[in-house]
């Protein structure tokens, strides 16, 4: 491929050329879980206000027949976020103090955040007996 | 023209905006909050019954139920405030886009606080 590019000087390392490793996947994985939070928790205010005017019966489709399905697979879907964003939050803490940067503990604990997430997740929605 | 002014009366209010030991201070404060609020709000709205609205209304009704919703409520919109400004103003350079960002941030956070606290008020007493 032509490229304008001249400088013989290596060039610094990009995302798309970058080994995917895995404090890298949950850094990136907090950020997207904040937002799915933050869409989340604005449904959920938007939802406390249409109960308090009485009108929540707008939504209600969200919660009949096929569409109960997706709305459920979005709710397990943000329990999940919340659950990892607690989790490695919590580990966002702890850096505050200085202490947890060694490499091979901090990729291990990415991996066990990432996973460890799944359990208050299954045991909510298993209680609610989705 | 004589130019009267100091070198750094120029440059003043022109570099950062100094508020961000604050910004990032306010963001460990409302983390703490909702490291205590977010798992028990979670847990209570999950056991309520909710999607029913009798139940939902009950629980939000219910003394408990709003104080632990309102705590989460402020706690969580402050936070995502300061958390979606800083995705903000990492990804968006753009001056006029980031600036309609931030501001739809700031309304939408604080304008959602404001009805949502009003609504629980509503449902509570």
């Amino acid at each position: 491929m032509a490229s304008d590019w001249s400088d013989p000087r290596p060039m610094s390392p990009h995302l798309q050329v970058w080994r995917w490793h895995a404090t890298m996947a949950s850094s990136i994985l907090h950020r997207a879980t904040g937002i799915a939070n933050y869409f989340g928790a604005v449904a959920i205010a938007i939802w406390v206000i249409l109960l308090a005017f009485g009108a929540e019966g707008s939504v209600a489709f969200l919660f009949e027949g096929p569409m109960a399905w997706v709305t459920r697979f979005a709710l397990i879907g943000l329990t999940y976020a919340i659950s990892y964003h607690w989790l490695n939050g919590l580990r966002h803490l702890v850096w505050d103090f200085g202490k947890g940067y060694d490499p091979k503990g901090s990729n291990l604990r990415s991996i066990l955040i990432m996973i460890g997430a799944v359990i208050p997740t299954a045991l909510l929605w298993l209680n609610l007996g989705a | 023209m004589t130019d009267y002014r100091t070198p750094a009366a120029k440059v003043r209010g022109l570099g950062a905006s100094g508020h961000a030991s604050k910004h990032w201070m306010a963001h460990r404060v409302t983390a703490i909050a909702l490291f205590f609020l977010a798992p028990v709000f979670v847990y209570m709205l999950a056991m309520s019954g909710a999607p029913d609205p009798a139940a939902a209304r009950a629980f939000f009704a219910s003394p408990m139920g709003a104080i632990i919703t309102l705590l989460t409520l402020t706690a969580g919109l402050a936070h995502m405030r300061s958390g979606m400004l800083e995705v903000i103003e990492d990804y968006i350079h753009k001056p006029f886009t980031k600036t309609v960002l931030v501001l739809a941030n700031s309304f939408l956070t604080i304008g959602l606080w404001l009805v949502t606290a009003f609504a629980l008020l509503k449902l509570a007493l």
